[in-house]
């Protein structure tokens, strides 16, 4: 489970969360908001690649203040823009980088990285460089990475804003079949409809909370 | 520019990066020590044998040495022409490097990027003592492959876009929100390796 405490969180002298406090404990939940709302700031709060001016983000009892590469371990983080989370030049190489670099043994890595391929329908793709795959390629790529490390969470940050129509089905259906706990920050209201929860911000405050069906109305209602 | 990674399963590609790169170091030392053009046309040879071994598509391989020519043909030209060598001394230079970057390109179309990078890492670890962390260096060699490629897609990217707005030629134009992005990349980098485990305070010790 993921629980914000009083959560406020600032740029410089500009405040962008204030007094927050969540207890994430359904399987997929999503964080709607409109632009400056805050939900990027929230979402990287969730796997501590930031840690807030003041309160606290525990993950299962782990502080990210405290504990943040446990924390890591646990909360995988899917950015909108997948060309800057691959870092290797080609498909296999990248799948590895994060296994690598929590020093897994070379047949492990080479196991996980097998079946990461074929899961998520990148074999074919095996050798080639990431840089001339295509936007929907590379997210697929993207998400792999970070699956391919078994995290027990995964946030995603705006995950179908860059692909077409063909590509944002793909990864919403990956999305969908994850056995993972998801937390999914989207604009993208197709997506979330069957979710379990849904928590909207805006100016940095909770506004609403609750199943979609709830939640989203209220939401669409303050943006028009 | 050297090309990048190209699978095929050849004898070559199976060899280990370290022998590659110390074959390639070898050849380096003959090719510069021995007289005349001799050492440059035997490595030529040996180049052209590995390319055909390796089963790597000729087209390709001309494509990637391209650039090289060009850049060739313009040393042999201020050689010859501005430095008063004499055009067989220029053509014997011209020769070595033609050699060495073929033997070059050999490696680099065989060897696996991350096979490469742990091979520095192990190289820079003799280095351990002076302070250096191999891991971080191998990174930085990794991550300067991956983004060379995009980089130049970034370049492309905002060209078109002064272009569209009717700005042809400016170099402030192109540089600052070149550079934006490049910091902005960067900064979204550095979240994505932490997301993705990378810890900046190993050491690369373990391995």
């Amino acid at each position: 489970m993921i629980e914000l405490r009083s959560v406020t969180h600032a740029y410089g002298d500009r405040p962008v969360l204030h007094d927050l406090s969540l207890r994430l404990e359904e399987r997929r939940i999503a964080i709607l908001g409109g632009n400056g709302s805050g939900k990027s700031t929230l979402a990287r709060l969730l796997n501590g690649l930031i840690v807030p001016t003041a309160g606290s983000v525990s993950v299962d009892g782990l502080d990210t203040r405290r504990d943040g590469r446990a924390v890591r371990q646990r909360v995988g983080f899917v950015f909108q823009n997948p060309d800057t989370q691959i870092v290797y030049p080609t498909v296999e190489e990248d799948l590895a980088f994060g296994l690598k670099a929590r020093r897994l043994p070379r047949d492990e890595i080479a196991r996980r990285v097998a079946a990461a391929l074929e899961r998520y329908g990148l074999a074919r793709y095996r050798h080639q460089p990431a840089h001339q795959m295509s936007g929907g390629e590379k997210q697929l790529l993207a998400i792999a990475g970070v699956l391919v490390l078994e995290p027990s969470h995964v946030v995603f940050d705006e995950p179908t804003t860059l692909l077409d129509l063909r590509n944002r089905r793909k990864v919403i259906q990956l999305v969908r079949d994850l056995p993972q706990r998801v937390v999914v920050v989207t604009h993208d209201l197709d997506m979330i409809m069957d979710f379990d929860r849904v928590v909207v911000l805006e100016g940095g405050r909770v506004v609403a909370d609750g199943p979609p069906a709830e939640a989203v109305p209220a939401y669409v209602e303050r943006l028009g | 520019m050297l090309g990048l990674y190209l699978h095929r399963d050849s004898a070559v590609h199976r060899l280990p990066a370290g022998a590659k790169m110390g074959g390639l170091l070898l050849l380096t030392a003959v090719v510069l020590t021995l007289p005349g053009a001799w050492g440059a046309l035997a490595a030529m040879v040996a180049g052209a044998a590995l390319l055909a071994a390796a089963r790597l598509p000729p087209g390709r391989v001309l494509r990637d040495l391209r650039a090289p020519v060009v850049m060739l043909a313009l040393l042999f030209g201020i050689q010859a022409l501005l430095a008063g060598t004499g055009w067989q001394d220029a053509a014997i230079a011209v020769a070595r490097f033609a050699a060495l970057i073929l033997l070059a390109t050999v490696v680099t179309l065989t060897t696996r990027v991350m096979d490469m990078v742990d091979l520095f890492e192990r190289l820079f670890g003799l280095l351990r003592p002076l302070g250096v962390n191999p891991a971080k260096m191998a990174l930085m060699l990794a991550l300067t492959i991956r983004f060379v490629p995009l980089l130049g897609d970034l370049v492309r990217e905002v060209r078109m876009a002064q272009r569209a707005r009717g700005v042809e030629r400016n170099m402030a134009a192109l540089f600052v929100p070149l550079l934006v992005k490049i910091l902005t990349m960067a900064d979204d980098l550095t979240a994505a390796l932490e997301a993705r485990g990378y810890d900046p305070a190993d050491t690369g010790s373990q391995r």
